[in-house]
């Protein structure tokens, strides 16, 4: 009787032995064949990390900045595709929410609500956020959209194969596939313009400088300055997108 | 005990081996040359990314010619705001100024685009007119010059 | 306006409430539903085989073979659906070449690869090599050749390499289990992955969408089933139905049971998205999810499974509501797929507002793409059944 359990618990221990030798092998194959996932190369300490403040109590409306986009990135001036657009909110006295961006902002805003039923209302530039755990370049299937070095989540366009995968991923509904060029298309921060030194479209023409960009990396950059002496939220923080849009007076309202 | 191999075995195996194989040499003639060079995508996407043609100059380049209307603008409301918000994109105007000239607007709907009387505008940010009221069926710019708005014309 | 975007002008002024300017088009139209629908009738279908396979059901051997072919032939047309939906369909390649490890998509050509070769096309070669190897000596001109080349190479029909076969195909069956709800669970992965949209994300997806493969697939082996008998003028069994009818009913009322805990979860937990799903669910969902899935898909196919096991008298109304409720089932799972899969992109994802949703006829992402694609995979399982016939096999005395 014991002779036998010893040889079961022997046998056990071969088991157990076996597999764990087993998943230790497989686990280092694993490891090595990593170099054909194209791993991410550790991010350049030289380069700007870039992030963008919006300031809600600038922004006038005015729509300059969705044009301005348009022209920039060679959009179609239809309303269906924006980069970037503005929302007007009005709360009402009665507690509703009326949420309006007809053609993105470009022509302008019509007060809607007469002034004595609005309890406040305000406008919402929106644009790509530019997250650092982005969901859009999480999900592309082919590595056709990614985060730049400098933090700008691109398009590859000569590689996109149109899926629409990202456009499904992204919560704040900043994608949209170009109607002519059949890929997905998006804001790029003007990453053309940041390379030759210029400031994005959307912030060279707004008039009130509700818009700013700069280096997070920099503590000594504007941006860092403004997020360090104003409290500043991004949208949908419980998503963990790592969005690096900071949004100055926020209301709670917006989605 | 001779140790037996099905022949489906190793027939299977030849199959699997040569579909296999010929997977890894078509992947390996397909994969973009600067693929992973950075990351999982293509390197040259970042050039590719940067090569559009810019549309807008920046207001520095407006400058280098419109040094007067610099100094003009400075010295009022409007001093923040970069000509091109309102001239519209600036960049072919740079390359060659004789052959495309800059955008003049003016009426009361293109400075309304601004100042129109709207509840999500603060007041401290920008004068807000009612344009039903406010010297009705005439042009702003008959009293106030765009470059410096307080400076009023007789 | 150019004509091209006229359709767009249309869906804006029907957009209800405040939408993100660029969700006015559907990004995944009547393809998209296709596609989960047929893999899922692939994944179900192999796994009612298996079943008679694994544990030995005796009286589901006519449909063994059946059923694996069934699978066969939506499993080849199963990527169609998807690649004729890209707007870049000349670099669907691209996903195999560099597939990238943190997408959940780009597995699928791995997955779908390895259902395919090693798992589908084993089995059935393993099953049929005796035949193959049998009918290439009997016939005469091309189809020896297509006989013989499909044997590949492998002639040895002595007992002991015949019962390699039955070896190896029932190990190839035990893999190809886990295999098909890999393969099915990882299509609503796809989905519930994707924590922009609420009306997706959740864990409980990919195996709402395994059981309703497995209930589609069961479905259209009975249909299936009944139409080949009724084309070769053999009778149909009715055991053999009863049998299929019997698991149909336990997975319908699992399926059923994971999609109402999906949703008294939702409504329980109540967060931010849940006004505008409670919107969505009473009011452009209705019909597709009250009506055609709930309605017809589930609860009448319930009740008429439950009222066939006690019911025996006429045979002939017996079979009539079998073939009925298996077509009830399936119109029912296709629109599961279609409440999931257009329900999920009606609602903006501002949680303010819908757009609408309008299927052209014609065009790539239209119906008739859509119809073909799933007309298709029964043409060619007209072709197998012809080619591989399971009633021409030669027989194996010791089974």
């Amino acid at each position: 009787m014991g002779n036998e359990k010893i040889i079961t618990s022997r046998r056990k221990f071969l088991k157990t032995a076996t597999a764990l030798a087993g998943a230790t092998i497989g686990y280092t194959w694993l490891k090595s064949s990593q170099i054909l996932l194209f791993a991410a190369k550790p991010k350049d300490e030289s380069l700007p990390w870039y992030g963008i403040v919006i300031d809600i109590q600038k922004c006038i409306g005015c729509g300059n900045c969705a044009k301005a986009c348009k022209n920039e990135n060679d959009v179609p001036l239809e309303p269906f595709y924006f980069r970037t657009w503005v929302e007007q909110y009005t709360v009402k006295n009665d507690g509703s929410v009326i949420i309006v961006s007809p053609n993105g902002g470009i022509d302008g805003f019509k007060q809607t609500v007469p002034n004595e039923d609005i309890f406040k209302s305000f406008f919402v530039p929106k644009m790509c956020n530019h997250c650092s755990k982005s969901p859009c370049t999480q999900v592309c299937p082919v590595g056709a959209t990614f985060e730049s070095p400098e933090g700008v989540v691109l398009i590859d366009e000569k590689y996109c194969i149109g899926c629409r995968y990202c456009v499904q991923a992204c919560p704040y509904g900043c994608r949209f596939i170009h109607p002519v060029k059949k890929v997905a298309n998006k804001c790029t921060l003007c990453y053309h313009r940041l390379k030759k030194g210029l400031a994005p479209a959307c912030m060279e023409t707004c008039p009130t400088g509700a818009r700013m960009y700069g280096n997070l990396r920099d503590k000594n950059s504007e941006l860092v300055k403004f997020l360090k002496e104003h409290t500043t939220m991004i949208l949908r923080p419980h998503l963990n997108t790592g969005s690096k849009l900071y949004y100055n007076a926020l209301s709670s309202e917006v989605r | 005990m001779k140790f037996y191999i099905p022949p489906q075995i190793p027939r299977l195996a030849l199959a699997f081996a040569v579909f296999i194989s010929l997977f890894l040499i078509l992947r390996h003639f397909l994969i973009p040359e600067t693929f992973g060079e950075y990351g999982h995508y293509r390197g040259a996407s970042l050039i590719d990314n940067a090569k559009p043609e810019i549309h807008y100059a920046g207001q520095q380049a407006c400058f280098k010619c419109h040094q007067d209307i610099e100094d003009k603008k400075a010295q009022d409301v409007h001093s923040d705001i970069h000509c091109e918000t309102c001239h519209g994109p600036g960049q072919k105007h740079v390359l060659s100024s004789k052959a495309v000239d800059i955008l003049k607007p003016s009426g009361r709907v293109f400075c309304g685009s601004c100042h129109i009387i709207n509840a999500g505008k603060q007041k401290s940010i920008i004068n807000q007119i009612d344009l039903d009221k406010h010297n009705v069926g005439k042009n702003c710019i008959n009293c106030h010059n765009p470059h410096q708005p307080w400076e009023m014309k007789k | 306006m150019e004509p091209h975007y006229q359709h767009l002008y249309e869906i804006l002024a029907h957009a209800q409430g405040y939408i993100f300017p660029n969700e006015i088009d559907l990004q995944w139209g009547i393809l998209i539903v296709v596609y989960p629908f047929i893999t899922g009738l692939v994944a179900g279908a192999f796994i009612l085989a298996s079943l008679e396979r694994v544990f030995k059901v005796k009286i589901l051997k006519p449909t063994y073979q059946i059923a694996l072919l069934t699978a066969l032939s939506f499993l080849l047309v199963a990527t169609m659906p998807l690649i004729s939906h890209l707007s870049q369909p000349q670099r669907a390649y691209e996903i195999m070449i560099t597939p990238h490890s943190s997408s959940a998509m780009a597995i699928f050509g791995f997955v779908y690869l390895w259902y395919l070769a090693v798992v589908l096309l084993l089995e059935i070669w393993f099953d049929y090599r005796h035949s193959l190897v049998v009918w290439a000596t009997e016939k005469t001109g091309i189809m020896r050749l297509v006989y013989k080349i499909l044997t590949l190479g492998v002639n040895d029909i002595s007992p002991r390499t015949l019962k390699w076969d039955r070896k190896l195909g029932y190990i190839i069956t035990v893999v190809g289990i886990p295999s098909a709800f890999i393969l099915h669970g990882y299509v609503g992965f796809i989905f519930g992955s994707l924590k922009a949209n609420p009306w997706w994300s959740s864990p409980l997806i990919p195996i709402i969408f395994l059981f309703s493969a497995m209930v589609s697939g069961i479905a259209l082996i009975m249909l299936v089933y009944m139409i080949v008998s009724y084309v070769r003028k053999k009778a149909i069994d009715l055991n053999v139905l009863d049998s299929i009818g019997k698991y149909l009913f336990f997975v319908l009322i699992l399926d059923f049971t994971l999609e109402s805990l999906d949703q008294i979860h939702r409504i329980y937990e109540a967060e931010e998205s849940f006004e505008i799903i409670k919107l969505l669910v009473s009011g452009k969902l209705y019909l597709t999810l009250f009506v055609a899935q709930g309605l017809i898909g589930t609860i009448i196919p319930l009740v008429t499974l439950v009222f066939l096991q006690f019911y025996k008298h006429k045979i002939r109304l017996q079979k009539t509501m079998y073939f009925i409720v298996s077509i009830l089932v399936l119109i029912g799972v296709y629109s599961m797929r279609w409440n999931v899969v257009i329900g999920g992109q009606l609602f903006s994802k501002s949680f303010s507002g819908f757009t609408s949703f309008k299927v052209g006829l014609i065009g790539l992402d239209g119906t008739l793409m859509a119809a073909f694609w799933l007309i298709l995979p029964v043409g060619i399982l007209a072709f197998l059944l012809w080619l591989l016939p399971p009633w021409k096999m030669v027989k194996e005395e010791d089974e």
